[in-house]
């Protein structure tokens, strides 16, 4: 599996380590309900396909990427920088 | 049909023309008043002993594929009881105790080996926490006995034990662990629960779960609506899937974990060998092959095969502690989908939704707990009380944080484990 990091290009899968859903970008507010944090820290859609998750470049630039990605195929389609695309996922 | 020495000769003596199917591939009803859906080693082991242990008569159990074709044809079949917290002990010291029981009780050859297992050490930290492991197993019941390094020695010579990154200095011995043949505990189980009238059905894939006020009352498949009383959810690595049909989100994350086997060789690795520093483990087949696996890929994953990466890591760590298996050749490896929780603990629980329960979560270690995770689930099903060895299983432990089972100690939050 290699993840073409918008800085430093195609790279090997271990030069990357893989955080979890991109669902925890979106942290809730400090005042958020018992159950939305529950559901944001344990909870997952766990999609068997694509999925967006989160990847921290860590033998390369240090960036955090949002990786567009298929779980059943391990087909990388796009990894985007966390910054740019924080604000539209949902 | 028992099986017996008689009989073998019998059938060998006459053309073995007297063997019968071991199950029957009856047509679904359209009712039940329960229904397993998954026909791995979970939810056979969970039908047998509903009908077993509690009498009931009118049970399915729904395979989308063939039995036993998902994560129990797929492991390496370690059986072992050397948990350490409460929560995890009993219960494993629970399933333990049900294996060595079950040949005789399924009447079926499940070439349960207690060979022994021996978790190596390589400091003076590491011996304390073995040592404490193998109190709380001693306290459980289980056995658990500290070796030195020449008791390791005497008993796996071939180790390298003078390695510079991590020199062997000890191992803890759990005497009553060994493996099993996985496929043959799936087949016993489901010829048992055959036996006392449970309908296996396969290639019957569930599609939805159908809801009202509160109550499951039937399931969509692709062989039909059945309707039942009860559902139990019990499918491993497709758990979130299943729950997304009840409209729930488990705290469960897919992962994939890779095993490896060589060709078939001369006898030589005697026991199940665990080196946690490299993250490698190994055991011996009946076969010969060396069945030898590592750590997660750690990313999400359905693919049921992983990725060069760790199986480098895997083979780096096998020559690290065992130089000898350098030349044997490596046959097939294979993936298993782990239904990964935050704190590395299982699930046998409720739902929110009436009559509807659910097992899963077994993460890495499923195998060893096939009949005690079914035998507390069918409790749970048919009594609607949690059995007491698996009372600390509870889906809510991580919105609460209270009874959370992180038996690594390093946290509870997906991906740590």
């Amino acid at each position: 599996m290699r993840i073409p990091c918008p800085i430093c290009g195609e790279r090997d899968r271990r030069e990357f380590y893989y955080v979890g859903d991109a669902e925890i970008v979106n942290r809730p507010s400090p005042d958020a309900s018992e159950d939305l944090w529950n559901d944001y820290l344990h909870n997952r859609e766990n999609p068997a396909g694509v999925t967006k998750d989160l990847w921290y470049h860590e033998s390369g630039c240090n960036s955090w990427l949002i990786v567009t990605r298929n779980t059943v195929t391990h087909e990388v389609e796009s990894a985007e920088l966390t910054v740019d695309i924080k604000g539209d996922l949902s | 049909m028992r099986f017996s020495g008689l009989k073998i000769l019998k059938e060998g003596l006459t053309g073995n023309k007297g063997w019968t199917n071991h199950w029957r591939d009856p047509e679904p009803k359209q009712e039940y008043d329960i229904l397993i859906i998954g026909g791995g080693g979970h939810g056979l082991s969970t039908a047998y002993y509903l009908a077993k242990n509690h009498g009931l008569k009118n049970i399915a159990v729904l395979e989308k594929g063939y039995l036993g074709g998902g994560n129990v044809g797929r492991n390496t079949t370690i059986v072992r009881a050397n948990y350490f917290l409460p929560g995890n002990s009993e219960f494993y010291s629970h399933s333990l105790k049900l294996w060595e029981g079950l040949e005789h009780d399924l009447n079926y050859n499940v070439m349960h080996s207690q060979r022994g297992l021996i978790n190596l050490f390589h400091s003076d930290g590491q011996r304390d926490a073995f040592a404490r492991r193998g109190n709380a197993m001693i306290n459980q019941g289980d056995d658990a006995i500290l070796l030195d390094r020449d008791g390791v020695r005497d008993l796996l010579p071939y180790l390298d034990f003078e390695q510079t990154r991590f020199p062997i200095y000890g191992g803890l011995y759990h005497p009553r662990g060994g493996s099993a043949r996985h496929d043959a505990v799936a087949w016993g189980y489901a010829r048992g629960a055959d036996t006392r009238g449970v309908d296996l059905i396969q290639n019957c894939e569930v599609t939805g779960i159908d809801i009202e006020q509160g109550r499951v009352t039937s399931v969509q498949t692709t062989r039909g609506t059945i309707n039942a009383k009860k559902v139990g959810i019990v499918v491993a690595g497709r758990s979130g899937q299943l729950a997304a049909m009840a409209g729930m989100r488990l705290p469960i994350e897919s992962h994939i974990l890779q095993a490896f086997v060589t060709e078939g060789l001369k006898p030589c690795i005697d026991h199940v060998v665990s080196f946690g520093m490299g993250h490698f483990y190994i055991s011996q087949s009946d076969k010969g092959g060396l069945v030898f696996g590592g750590d997660l890929d750690f990313y999400a994953s359905y693919a049921q095969r992983g990725n060069l990466p760790m199986k480098e890591h895997v083979m780096e760590a096998g020559m690290t502690l065992m130089p000898m298996i350098g030349k044997a050749r490596v046959l097939r490896s294979w993936g298993g989908i782990m239904d990964m929780t935050p704190d590395g603990s299982p699930i046998i629980d409720k739902t929110e939704i009436d009559g509807l329960y659910i097992d899963c979560g077994w993460c890495y270690g499923g195998f060893k707990a096939v009949p005690a995770s079914g035998y507390c689930f069918a409790h749970l099903i048919a009594t609607d009380q949690h059995h007491e060895v698996a009372s600390g299983f509870r889906l809510n432990r991580f919105k609460t944080g209270y009874g959370l089972i992180d038996e690594e100690g390093t946290g509870s939050q997906h991906n740590l484990h």
